[in-house]
Protein backbone atom coordinates (compact mmCIF):
# COMPACT_ATOMS: atom_id res chain seq x y z
CA UNK A 1 0.00 0.00 0.00
CA UNK A 2 3.15 2.27 0.95
CA UNK A 3 4.17 2.95 -2.82
CA UNK A 4 0.57 3.36 -3.97
CA UNK A 5 -0.23 5.83 -1.08
CA UNK A 6 2.79 7.68 -2.24
CA UNK A 7 2.30 8.52 -5.30
CA UNK A 8 -1.24 9.29 -5.05
CA UNK A 9 -0.81 12.02 -2.40
CA UNK A 10 2.45 12.76 -4.08
CA UNK A 11 0.13 13.94 -6.85
CA UNK A 12 -2.70 15.39 -4.68
CA UNK A 13 -2.20 15.92 -0.88
CA UNK A 14 -5.34 17.42 0.03
CA UNK A 15 -7.58 13.76 -0.76
CA UNK A 16 -10.01 13.40 1.50
CA UNK A 17 -9.06 10.74 4.45
CA UNK A 18 -12.40 8.90 3.35
CA UNK A 19 -11.30 8.57 0.01
CA UNK A 20 -7.89 7.25 -0.11
CA UNK A 21 -9.23 4.68 2.17
CA UNK A 22 -11.69 3.75 -0.64
CA UNK A 23 -9.48 3.69 -3.15
CA UNK A 24 -6.90 2.32 -1.35
CA UNK A 25 -8.97 -0.91 -0.65
CA UNK A 26 -8.60 -0.01 3.14
CA UNK A 27 -9.78 1.91 6.28
CA UNK A 28 -9.46 5.30 7.53
CA UNK A 29 -7.49 4.52 10.74
CA UNK A 30 -5.50 2.01 8.56
CA UNK A 31 -4.16 5.10 5.88
CA UNK A 32 -3.67 7.18 8.83
CA UNK A 33 -1.61 5.43 11.02
CA UNK A 34 0.15 4.79 7.40
CA UNK A 35 0.39 8.32 6.72
CA UNK A 36 1.77 9.19 10.13
CA UNK A 37 4.18 6.17 10.04
CA UNK A 38 5.23 8.40 6.99
CA UNK A 39 5.60 11.59 8.47
CA UNK A 40 7.40 9.95 11.64
CA UNK A 41 10.28 8.15 9.48
CA UNK A 42 10.55 11.12 7.76
CA UNK A 43 9.53 10.12 4.65
CA UNK A 44 7.01 12.37 3.73
CA UNK A 45 8.42 15.89 5.08
CA UNK A 46 6.06 18.34 3.94
CA UNK A 47 2.52 19.39 2.16
CA UNK A 48 3.06 22.27 0.11
CA UNK A 49 0.90 23.92 -2.70
CA UNK A 50 2.49 24.40 -6.20
CA UNK A 51 1.97 28.07 -7.38
CA UNK A 52 1.94 29.63 -10.82
CA UNK A 53 3.26 33.01 -9.21
CA UNK A 54 3.30 34.25 -12.81
CA UNK A 55 -0.48 34.36 -12.61
CA UNK A 56 -0.32 36.13 -9.65
CA UNK A 57 0.29 40.21 -9.46
CA UNK A 58 3.17 39.14 -6.65
CA UNK A 59 6.58 39.73 -7.88
CA UNK A 60 8.42 36.78 -7.67
CA UNK A 61 11.99 35.92 -9.40
CA UNK A 62 13.90 32.69 -9.15
CA UNK A 63 17.64 31.94 -9.66
CA UNK A 64 19.48 29.23 -10.48
CA UNK A 65 23.47 29.21 -9.22
CA UNK A 66 25.77 27.24 -9.71
CA UNK A 67 28.15 27.07 -7.17
CA UNK A 68 31.66 25.32 -6.87
CA UNK A 69 32.98 24.66 -3.61
CA UNK A 70 35.95 23.33 -1.86
CA UNK A 71 35.38 19.89 0.09
CA UNK A 72 36.27 19.94 3.49
CA UNK A 73 38.26 17.06 4.75
CA UNK A 74 36.14 14.95 6.76
CA UNK A 75 33.23 16.34 6.21
CA UNK A 76 33.31 16.50 2.37
CA UNK A 77 30.53 19.21 1.31
CA UNK A 78 28.24 18.50 3.93
CA UNK A 79 29.07 21.67 6.35
CA UNK A 80 29.19 24.22 3.29
CA UNK A 81 25.77 22.76 2.00
CA UNK A 82 24.47 24.02 5.79
CA UNK A 83 25.99 27.05 5.62
CA UNK A 84 23.93 27.94 2.24
CA UNK A 85 20.84 26.10 3.08
CA UNK A 86 20.50 28.07 6.41
CA UNK A 87 19.72 31.01 4.53
CA UNK A 88 15.66 31.56 4.59
CA UNK A 89 15.94 33.01 1.17
CA UNK A 90 17.21 29.40 0.03
CA UNK A 91 14.64 26.88 -1.21
CA UNK A 92 16.48 24.50 -2.34
CA UNK A 93 19.97 23.14 -2.39
CA UNK A 94 21.43 20.19 -4.15
CA UNK A 95 24.76 18.30 -4.56
CA UNK A 96 25.44 17.86 -8.47
CA UNK A 97 27.98 15.35 -10.53
CA UNK A 98 29.49 17.71 -13.52
CA UNK A 99 30.59 20.92 -13.43
CA UNK A 100 30.10 22.16 -10.55
CA UNK A 101 29.22 20.54 -6.94
CA UNK A 102 26.14 23.08 -5.63
CA UNK A 103 22.48 23.78 -7.35
CA UNK A 104 21.03 27.10 -5.29
CA UNK A 105 17.84 27.75 -5.92
CA UNK A 106 16.60 30.87 -4.58
CA UNK A 107 13.48 33.01 -4.90
CA UNK A 108 13.41 36.85 -4.27
CA UNK A 109 11.07 39.80 -5.03
CA UNK A 110 13.61 40.93 -7.70
CA UNK A 111 16.84 40.32 -9.64
CA UNK A 112 18.81 42.84 -7.33
CA UNK A 113 18.03 41.04 -4.31
CA UNK A 114 19.35 37.98 -5.59
CA UNK A 115 22.11 40.02 -6.88
CA UNK A 116 23.11 41.06 -3.96
CA UNK A 117 22.25 37.37 -1.41
CA UNK A 118 25.00 36.05 -4.56
CA UNK A 119 27.57 38.62 -3.96
CA UNK A 120 27.30 39.70 -0.45
CA UNK A 121 26.43 36.10 1.31
CA UNK A 122 27.31 33.65 -1.33
CA UNK A 123 30.25 34.36 -3.12
CA UNK A 124 31.83 35.40 -0.02
CA UNK A 125 31.67 32.48 1.78
CA UNK A 126 35.86 31.31 2.28
CA UNK A 127 34.76 27.92 0.69
CA UNK A 128 32.78 29.12 -2.11
CA UNK A 129 35.17 29.13 -5.41
CA UNK A 130 33.11 30.59 -7.88
CA UNK A 131 29.34 30.80 -8.64
CA UNK A 132 27.36 31.53 -12.21
CA UNK A 133 23.65 32.66 -11.47
CA UNK A 134 20.78 31.95 -14.25
CA UNK A 135 17.73 33.80 -13.68
CA UNK A 136 14.35 31.69 -14.71
CA UNK A 137 12.58 33.63 -17.38
CA UNK A 138 9.41 31.64 -17.63
CA UNK A 139 8.44 28.11 -15.94
CA UNK A 140 6.72 25.66 -18.33
CA UNK A 141 6.34 22.70 -15.67
CA UNK A 142 7.40 22.35 -12.08
CA UNK A 143 7.08 19.03 -10.26
CA UNK A 144 5.45 17.30 -12.73
CA UNK A 145 2.47 19.87 -13.60
CA UNK A 146 2.57 21.32 -16.77
CA UNK A 147 1.48 25.42 -15.93
CA UNK A 148 0.70 26.71 -19.31
CA UNK A 149 -2.84 25.15 -19.94
CA UNK A 150 -5.24 23.87 -18.62
CA UNK A 151 -6.22 20.60 -20.81
CA UNK A 152 -9.98 20.41 -21.64
CA UNK A 153 -11.49 16.73 -22.17
CA UNK A 154 -11.55 16.90 -26.24
CA UNK A 155 -13.12 13.36 -25.96
CA UNK A 156 -16.29 12.94 -27.73
CA UNK A 157 -19.11 13.09 -24.40
CA UNK A 158 -20.40 9.19 -25.47
CA UNK A 159 -18.39 6.61 -27.57
CA UNK A 160 -18.95 2.48 -27.42
CA UNK B 1 -33.61 7.19 -57.11
CA UNK B 2 -33.09 3.43 -57.32
CA UNK B 3 -33.59 1.90 -53.03
CA UNK B 4 -30.12 1.01 -51.28
CA UNK B 5 -29.11 -1.74 -49.94
CA UNK B 6 -32.45 -3.35 -47.72
CA UNK B 7 -29.39 -5.24 -45.94
CA UNK B 8 -28.05 -2.13 -44.20
CA UNK B 9 -31.09 -0.23 -44.38
CA UNK B 10 -32.59 -2.79 -42.02
CA UNK B 11 -30.10 -2.31 -39.83
CA UNK B 12 -30.35 -0.34 -36.83
CA UNK B 13 -28.24 2.57 -35.78
CA UNK B 14 -26.07 2.09 -32.80
CA UNK B 15 -28.27 2.93 -29.43
CA UNK B 16 -25.66 4.70 -28.70
CA UNK B 17 -25.79 7.55 -31.36
CA UNK B 18 -29.36 8.37 -30.14
CA UNK B 19 -28.51 9.37 -26.74
CA UNK B 20 -25.62 11.59 -28.46
CA UNK B 21 -27.34 13.57 -29.79
CA UNK B 22 -29.54 14.06 -27.06
CA UNK B 23 -26.30 15.02 -25.06
CA UNK B 24 -24.55 17.24 -27.71
CA UNK B 25 -27.36 19.65 -27.29
CA UNK B 26 -26.86 20.18 -23.80
CA UNK B 27 -23.99 22.32 -21.59
CA UNK B 28 -22.42 21.70 -18.69
CA UNK B 29 -22.54 18.24 -18.73
CA UNK B 30 -20.37 15.74 -17.10
CA UNK B 31 -19.95 12.74 -18.77
CA UNK B 32 -19.38 9.02 -18.08
CA UNK B 33 -19.92 7.43 -21.71
CA UNK B 34 -17.12 7.24 -22.88
CA UNK B 35 -15.14 4.18 -24.15
CA UNK B 36 -11.68 5.36 -24.24
CA UNK B 37 -8.81 6.34 -21.85
CA UNK B 38 -9.02 9.80 -20.56
CA UNK B 39 -5.17 9.54 -20.53
CA UNK B 40 -2.98 10.68 -23.28
CA UNK B 41 -0.63 8.73 -25.17
CA UNK B 42 2.10 8.24 -23.55
CA UNK B 43 4.96 10.70 -24.76
CA UNK B 44 7.45 8.08 -25.82
CA UNK B 45 5.08 6.36 -28.03
CA UNK B 46 3.49 9.53 -29.61
CA UNK B 47 7.18 10.50 -30.08
CA UNK B 48 8.03 7.53 -32.26
CA UNK B 49 4.80 8.16 -34.43
CA UNK B 50 6.43 11.48 -34.48
CA UNK B 51 10.24 9.86 -35.56
CA UNK B 52 8.21 8.34 -38.22
CA UNK B 53 7.07 11.18 -40.01
CA UNK B 54 10.00 12.75 -39.96
CA UNK B 55 11.91 9.92 -41.44
CA UNK B 56 9.53 9.81 -44.18
CA UNK B 57 8.02 6.69 -43.41
CA UNK B 58 4.78 8.00 -44.96
CA UNK B 59 3.94 4.38 -47.42
CA UNK B 60 2.04 1.54 -47.09
CA UNK B 61 3.24 -0.96 -45.43
CA UNK B 62 2.86 -5.02 -46.19
CA UNK B 63 -0.73 -6.11 -45.95
CA UNK B 64 -0.35 -7.87 -43.15
CA UNK B 65 1.64 -4.95 -41.09
CA UNK B 66 5.23 -4.05 -40.61
CA UNK B 67 7.32 -7.19 -40.03
CA UNK B 68 9.06 -5.73 -36.72
CA UNK B 69 5.53 -5.03 -35.20
CA UNK B 70 4.42 -8.40 -35.95
CA UNK B 71 7.14 -9.71 -34.16
CA UNK B 72 6.64 -7.51 -31.21
CA UNK B 73 3.15 -8.56 -31.04
CA UNK B 74 4.57 -12.13 -31.38
CA UNK B 75 6.31 -11.50 -28.64
CA UNK B 76 4.22 -9.92 -26.59
CA UNK B 77 1.49 -12.66 -26.78
CA UNK B 78 3.98 -15.52 -25.71
CA UNK B 79 5.17 -13.08 -22.49
CA UNK B 80 1.43 -12.65 -21.47
CA UNK B 81 -0.21 -15.72 -22.37
CA UNK B 82 2.42 -18.19 -23.17
CA UNK B 83 1.37 -19.26 -27.08
CA UNK B 84 3.40 -18.69 -30.13
CA UNK B 85 2.47 -17.02 -33.43
CA UNK B 86 4.45 -17.04 -36.49
CA UNK B 87 4.86 -13.45 -37.40
CA UNK B 88 4.80 -14.07 -41.02
CA UNK B 89 1.41 -15.99 -41.46
CA UNK B 90 -0.08 -16.25 -38.33
CA UNK B 91 -0.72 -12.26 -37.28
CA UNK B 92 -2.73 -9.56 -38.96
CA UNK B 93 -2.81 -5.33 -37.97
CA UNK B 94 -5.67 -3.98 -38.63
CA UNK B 95 -7.33 -0.50 -38.40
CA UNK B 96 -8.46 -0.93 -34.79
CA UNK B 97 -9.90 -4.01 -32.97
CA UNK B 98 -13.37 -3.36 -35.31
CA UNK B 99 -11.58 -3.95 -38.32
CA UNK B 100 -10.27 -7.57 -37.22
CA UNK B 101 -14.15 -7.97 -35.93
CA UNK B 102 -15.46 -7.37 -38.75
CA UNK B 103 -12.96 -9.77 -41.56
CA UNK B 104 -12.83 -12.12 -38.97
CA UNK B 105 -16.36 -12.68 -38.87
CA UNK B 106 -16.45 -12.65 -42.83
CA UNK B 107 -13.94 -14.70 -43.40
CA UNK B 108 -15.08 -17.69 -41.84
CA UNK B 109 -18.98 -17.52 -42.46
CA UNK B 110 -21.07 -18.97 -44.97
CA UNK B 111 -24.18 -17.73 -45.95
CA UNK B 112 -27.30 -18.35 -42.63
CA UNK B 113 -24.21 -20.00 -40.22
CA UNK B 114 -25.20 -19.11 -37.44
CA UNK B 115 -22.54 -16.67 -35.08
CA UNK B 116 -23.18 -16.69 -31.17
CA UNK B 117 -22.89 -13.10 -29.31
CA UNK B 118 -23.07 -13.20 -26.24
CA UNK B 119 -24.97 -9.82 -24.75
CA UNK B 120 -24.53 -7.47 -23.30
CA UNK B 121 -21.67 -6.88 -25.32
CA UNK B 122 -19.39 -4.53 -27.65
CA UNK B 123 -22.37 -3.00 -30.50
CA UNK B 124 -20.48 -4.17 -33.88
CA UNK B 125 -20.97 -7.93 -33.56
CA UNK B 126 -24.38 -8.08 -34.50
CA UNK B 127 -24.26 -5.84 -37.48
CA UNK B 128 -20.96 -7.75 -38.60
CA UNK B 129 -22.85 -10.77 -38.44
CA UNK B 130 -25.73 -9.56 -40.45
CA UNK B 131 -23.76 -7.95 -43.60
CA UNK B 132 -21.48 -11.22 -43.58
CA UNK B 133 -24.87 -12.84 -44.20
CA UNK B 134 -24.66 -14.84 -41.54
CA UNK B 135 -27.49 -14.99 -38.88
CA UNK B 136 -26.68 -13.66 -34.93
CA UNK B 137 -27.75 -15.64 -32.05
CA UNK B 138 -27.93 -14.08 -29.16
CA UNK B 139 -26.87 -15.11 -25.80
CA UNK B 140 -28.74 -13.15 -22.89
CA UNK B 141 -25.68 -12.98 -19.75
CA UNK B 142 -27.25 -13.14 -16.38
CA UNK B 143 -26.63 -10.69 -13.64
CA UNK B 144 -26.62 -13.83 -11.21
CA UNK B 145 -24.35 -15.13 -12.73
CA UNK B 146 -22.26 -11.55 -12.84
CA UNK B 147 -22.58 -11.61 -16.55
CA UNK B 148 -20.21 -14.55 -17.38
CA UNK B 149 -20.88 -17.00 -20.12
CA UNK B 150 -21.80 -20.66 -18.79
CA UNK B 151 -21.00 -23.81 -20.74
CA UNK B 152 -24.88 -24.21 -20.37
CA UNK B 153 -26.31 -21.28 -21.35
CA UNK B 154 -23.46 -21.97 -24.77
CA UNK B 155 -24.57 -25.47 -25.65
CA UNK B 156 -28.47 -24.47 -25.02
CA UNK B 157 -28.04 -22.41 -28.45
CA UNK B 158 -25.98 -24.53 -30.63
CA UNK B 159 -27.83 -25.59 -33.75
CA UNK B 160 -25.81 -27.68 -36.68
CA UNK B 161 -25.61 -24.27 -38.27
CA UNK B 162 -23.44 -22.67 -35.50
CA UNK B 163 -19.87 -21.31 -36.52
CA UNK B 164 -18.34 -19.16 -34.30
CA UNK B 165 -18.93 -18.31 -30.66
CA UNK B 166 -17.88 -14.44 -29.78
CA UNK B 167 -15.97 -14.20 -26.63
CA UNK B 168 -16.00 -10.75 -25.57
CA UNK B 169 -13.72 -10.66 -22.26
CA UNK B 170 -12.78 -8.64 -20.36
CA UNK B 171 -16.36 -6.96 -21.21
CA UNK B 172 -17.65 -3.80 -22.67
CA UNK B 173 -20.06 -2.87 -20.84
CA UNK B 174 -20.29 -4.70 -18.09
CA UNK B 175 -16.85 -4.69 -16.67
CA UNK B 176 -16.82 -8.91 -16.33
CA UNK B 177 -14.25 -11.00 -17.14
CA UNK B 178 -13.80 -15.02 -17.57
CA UNK B 179 -11.67 -16.84 -15.11
CA UNK B 180 -9.53 -19.81 -16.18
CA UNK B 181 -12.02 -22.28 -15.14
CA UNK B 182 -14.78 -20.51 -16.53
CA UNK B 183 -12.79 -20.36 -19.95
CA UNK B 184 -12.03 -24.23 -19.73
CA UNK B 185 -16.03 -25.36 -19.24
CA UNK B 186 -16.52 -23.15 -23.04
CA UNK B 187 -13.52 -24.66 -24.47
CA UNK B 188 -15.24 -28.36 -23.83
CA UNK B 189 -18.17 -27.24 -25.46
CA UNK B 190 -16.35 -25.39 -28.32
CA UNK B 191 -14.53 -28.58 -29.49
CA UNK B 192 -17.47 -30.80 -28.79
CA UNK B 193 -19.32 -28.80 -31.42
CA UNK B 194 -16.46 -27.87 -33.58
CA UNK B 195 -16.76 -24.01 -33.19
CA UNK B 196 -14.27 -21.22 -33.62
CA UNK B 197 -14.27 -18.81 -31.25
CA UNK B 198 -13.37 -14.94 -31.53
CA UNK B 199 -12.29 -13.99 -28.64
CA UNK B 200 -12.12 -9.71 -28.55
CA UNK B 201 -9.37 -9.65 -25.70
CA UNK B 202 -9.08 -5.95 -26.28
CA UNK B 203 -9.28 -4.87 -22.93
CA UNK B 204 -7.19 -7.92 -21.80
CA UNK B 205 -4.48 -5.01 -19.76
CA UNK B 206 -7.37 -4.09 -17.96
CA UNK B 207 -8.16 -6.52 -15.28
CA UNK B 208 -8.02 -6.26 -11.35
CA UNK B 209 -8.13 -9.51 -9.89
CA UNK B 210 -5.13 -11.36 -11.22
CA UNK B 211 -3.72 -11.62 -15.24
CA UNK B 212 -6.41 -12.12 -18.20
CA UNK B 213 -6.58 -15.71 -19.76
CA UNK B 214 -7.01 -16.20 -23.33
CA UNK B 215 -9.42 -18.64 -24.27
CA UNK B 216 -6.33 -19.45 -27.19
CA UNK B 217 -4.09 -20.24 -24.39
CA UNK B 218 -5.75 -23.35 -23.10
CA UNK B 219 -4.96 -27.02 -24.36
CA UNK B 220 -6.64 -27.42 -28.29
CA UNK B 221 -8.28 -23.60 -28.55
CA UNK B 222 -5.02 -21.88 -30.50
CA UNK B 223 -6.34 -23.85 -33.40
CA UNK B 224 -10.01 -22.82 -33.77
CA UNK B 225 -9.63 -18.83 -32.17
CA UNK B 226 -9.11 -15.83 -33.71
CA UNK B 227 -7.50 -14.15 -31.33
CA UNK B 228 -8.44 -9.70 -31.59
CA UNK B 229 -6.63 -7.39 -29.32
CA UNK B 230 -5.29 -3.74 -30.33
CA UNK B 231 -3.29 -1.27 -28.34
CA UNK B 232 -6.41 1.43 -27.84
CA UNK B 233 -7.55 0.64 -24.20
CA UNK B 234 -4.22 -0.82 -23.04
CA UNK B 235 -1.83 2.27 -24.36
CA UNK B 236 -4.91 4.52 -24.73
CA UNK B 237 -4.26 5.11 -28.44
CA UNK B 238 -7.89 4.94 -29.33
CA UNK B 239 -7.60 7.77 -32.18
CA UNK B 240 -4.58 5.90 -33.65
CA UNK B 241 -6.75 3.01 -35.24
CA UNK B 242 -4.81 -0.04 -34.65
CA UNK B 243 -5.49 -3.09 -33.54
CA UNK B 244 -4.43 -7.17 -34.59
CA UNK B 245 -5.51 -10.85 -34.90
CA UNK B 246 -4.19 -13.71 -34.40
CA UNK B 247 -5.38 -17.29 -35.87
CA UNK B 248 -4.26 -19.99 -37.97
CA UNK B 249 -2.66 -18.87 -41.22
CA UNK B 250 -5.68 -20.37 -43.04
CA UNK B 251 -8.01 -17.92 -41.27
CA UNK B 252 -5.49 -15.31 -41.72
CA UNK B 253 -5.28 -15.74 -45.26
CA UNK B 254 -8.71 -15.32 -46.08
CA UNK B 255 -8.60 -11.98 -44.09
CA UNK B 256 -5.72 -11.10 -45.55
CA UNK B 257 -7.44 -11.00 -49.08
CA UNK B 258 -11.14 -8.58 -47.56
CA UNK B 259 -7.98 -6.68 -45.63
CA UNK B 260 -6.41 -6.50 -48.54
CA UNK B 261 -8.68 -5.05 -51.23
CA UNK B 262 -10.21 -2.73 -48.50
CA UNK B 263 -8.07 -1.41 -46.32
CA UNK B 264 -4.57 -2.10 -47.83
CA UNK B 265 -2.60 -1.58 -44.58
CA UNK B 266 -2.99 -0.05 -41.23
CA UNK B 267 -2.06 3.39 -41.07
CA UNK B 268 2.04 3.47 -41.46
CA UNK B 269 2.66 5.91 -38.20
CA UNK B 270 0.90 4.03 -36.08
CA UNK B 271 2.36 0.86 -36.58
CA UNK B 272 5.68 2.38 -36.32
CA UNK B 273 4.35 3.90 -32.61
CA UNK B 274 2.75 0.38 -31.53
CA UNK B 275 6.22 -0.92 -32.42
CA UNK B 276 7.46 1.38 -29.45
CA UNK B 277 4.42 0.60 -27.33
CA UNK B 278 5.05 -3.20 -27.07
CA UNK B 279 8.45 -3.00 -26.42
CA UNK B 280 8.60 -0.15 -23.74
CA UNK B 281 5.12 0.24 -22.33
CA UNK B 282 4.69 -2.00 -19.57
CA UNK B 283 5.34 0.53 -17.23
CA UNK B 284 2.70 3.06 -18.17
CA UNK B 285 0.21 0.04 -18.43
CA UNK B 286 0.45 -0.69 -14.88
CA UNK B 287 0.61 2.92 -13.88
CA UNK B 288 -2.75 3.05 -15.60
CA UNK B 289 -4.26 0.05 -14.27
CA UNK B 290 -3.91 1.18 -11.42
CA UNK B 291 -5.56 4.14 -11.71
CA UNK B 292 -8.17 2.71 -13.25
CA UNK B 293 -8.81 0.33 -10.07
CA UNK B 294 -8.19 3.48 -7.74
CA UNK B 295 -11.33 4.72 -9.33
CA UNK B 296 -13.14 1.58 -9.87
CA UNK B 297 -13.09 1.01 -5.81
CA UNK B 298 -14.28 4.83 -5.70
CA UNK B 299 -17.38 4.08 -7.81
CA UNK B 300 -18.43 1.01 -6.05
CA UNK B 301 -18.44 2.56 -2.95
CA UNK B 302 -19.79 5.47 -3.94
CA UNK B 303 -23.04 2.93 -5.25
CA UNK B 304 -22.83 1.19 -2.32
CA UNK B 305 -23.67 3.91 -0.20
CA UNK B 306 -26.13 5.18 -2.69
CA UNK B 307 -27.67 1.13 -2.03
CA UNK B 308 -27.83 0.71 -5.85
CA UNK B 309 -26.85 -2.47 -6.33
CA UNK B 310 -23.45 -3.47 -7.97
CA UNK B 311 -21.81 -6.38 -9.27
CA UNK B 312 -18.01 -6.24 -8.69
CA UNK B 313 -16.30 -6.22 -12.24
CA UNK B 314 -12.42 -6.81 -12.84
CA UNK B 315 -12.29 -5.46 -15.90
CA UNK B 316 -11.99 -3.13 -18.61
CA UNK B 317 -12.79 0.04 -17.31
CA UNK B 318 -16.93 0.11 -16.54
CA UNK B 319 -19.16 -0.44 -13.58
CA UNK B 320 -22.46 -1.70 -14.67
CA UNK B 321 -24.89 -0.89 -11.80
CA UNK B 322 -28.56 -2.07 -11.88
CA UNK B 323 -31.70 0.64 -11.80
CA UNK B 324 -34.06 -2.01 -11.45
CA UNK B 325 -35.44 -0.35 -8.35
CA UNK B 326 -36.52 3.13 -9.93
CA UNK B 327 -39.23 0.98 -11.56
CA UNK B 328 -38.15 2.85 -15.16
CA UNK B 329 -36.29 1.04 -18.34
CA UNK B 330 -32.35 2.15 -18.86
CA UNK B 331 -33.12 4.48 -21.41
CA UNK B 332 -35.63 6.33 -18.97
CA UNK B 333 -33.64 6.56 -16.34
CA UNK B 334 -30.43 7.86 -18.43
CA UNK B 335 -32.68 10.09 -19.94
CA UNK B 336 -34.05 11.84 -16.94
CA UNK B 337 -30.45 11.89 -15.04
CA UNK B 338 -29.38 13.52 -18.51
CA UNK B 339 -31.78 16.02 -18.75
CA UNK B 340 -32.28 16.09 -14.37
CA UNK B 341 -28.45 16.64 -13.63
CA UNK B 342 -27.22 16.94 -16.51
CA UNK B 343 -24.97 13.13 -15.93
CA UNK B 344 -24.13 11.30 -19.29
CA UNK B 345 -24.52 7.54 -18.81
CA UNK B 346 -25.16 5.56 -21.24
CA UNK B 347 -28.23 2.95 -20.83
CA UNK B 348 -27.63 -0.67 -20.47
CA UNK B 349 -29.81 -1.98 -23.41
CA UNK B 350 -27.64 0.43 -25.93
CA UNK B 351 -25.19 -3.19 -25.74
CA UNK B 352 -28.23 -5.49 -25.79
CA UNK B 353 -31.91 -6.56 -24.82
CA UNK B 354 -30.21 -8.18 -21.43
CA UNK B 355 -28.77 -4.46 -20.93
CA UNK B 356 -32.24 -3.52 -19.48
CA UNK B 357 -32.17 -2.38 -15.90
CA UNK B 358 -28.66 -1.14 -16.17
CA UNK B 359 -26.13 1.65 -17.04
CA UNK B 360 -23.07 1.72 -18.34
CA UNK B 361 -21.18 3.90 -16.20
CA UNK B 362 -17.42 4.39 -17.12
CA UNK B 363 -14.20 4.80 -15.16
CA UNK B 364 -11.64 6.94 -17.81
CA UNK B 365 -12.44 9.96 -16.16
CA UNK B 366 -10.38 11.45 -13.18
CA UNK B 367 -11.36 11.34 -9.43
CA UNK B 368 -12.27 14.75 -9.44
CA UNK B 369 -14.68 14.57 -12.42
CA UNK B 370 -16.13 11.14 -10.60
CA UNK B 371 -16.56 12.28 -7.95
CA UNK B 372 -18.87 15.52 -9.07
CA UNK B 373 -20.93 12.97 -11.37
CA UNK B 374 -21.68 10.57 -7.85
CA UNK B 375 -22.67 14.24 -5.88
CA UNK B 376 -24.68 14.54 -9.04
CA UNK B 377 -26.14 11.08 -9.27
CA UNK B 378 -27.12 10.97 -5.49
CA UNK B 379 -29.01 14.08 -5.95
CA UNK B 380 -30.85 12.54 -9.04
CA UNK B 381 -32.19 9.46 -7.24
CA UNK B 382 -32.38 11.26 -3.24
CA UNK B 383 -35.47 12.94 -5.85
CA UNK B 384 -36.41 9.29 -7.08
CA UNK B 385 -36.51 7.90 -3.78
CA UNK B 386 -38.69 11.02 -1.89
Amino acid sequence: MREELLSIIEKNSRIALKDLAVILCSDEITVANELAALENEGIICGYQTLIDWDKTTIEKVTGLIEVRVTPQRGRGFDSIAERIYNYPEVKTVYLISGGFDLLVILEEKSLREIANFVSDKLATLDDVLSTATHFILKKYKDNGTILSKKKDDEREIITP
Amino acid sequence: MKELSKKVEAIKPSGIRKFFDLVSEMEDVISLGVGEPDFDTPWHIRDEGIFALERGKTFYTSNLGLKPLRVEIANYIKRTQGIEYCPDNEIIVTVGGSEAIDIGIRAMVNEGDEVIIPQPSYVSYEPCTILANAKPVIINLKEENEFRLTAKELEAVITPKSKILILPFPNNPTGSIMTRENLEEIAKIVKKYDLYVMSDEIYSELTYSGKHVSIASLEGMQERTILINGFSKSYAMTGWRLGYALAPSSIIKQMTKIHQFTIMCAPTTSQYAAVNALKNGDEDVKMMRTSYNQRRRFLLNAFKEMNIECFEPFGAFYVFPSIKQFGMTSEEFATKLLKEERVAAVPGTAFGESGEGHLRISYAYSLDNLKIAMERFKNFIDKLRK
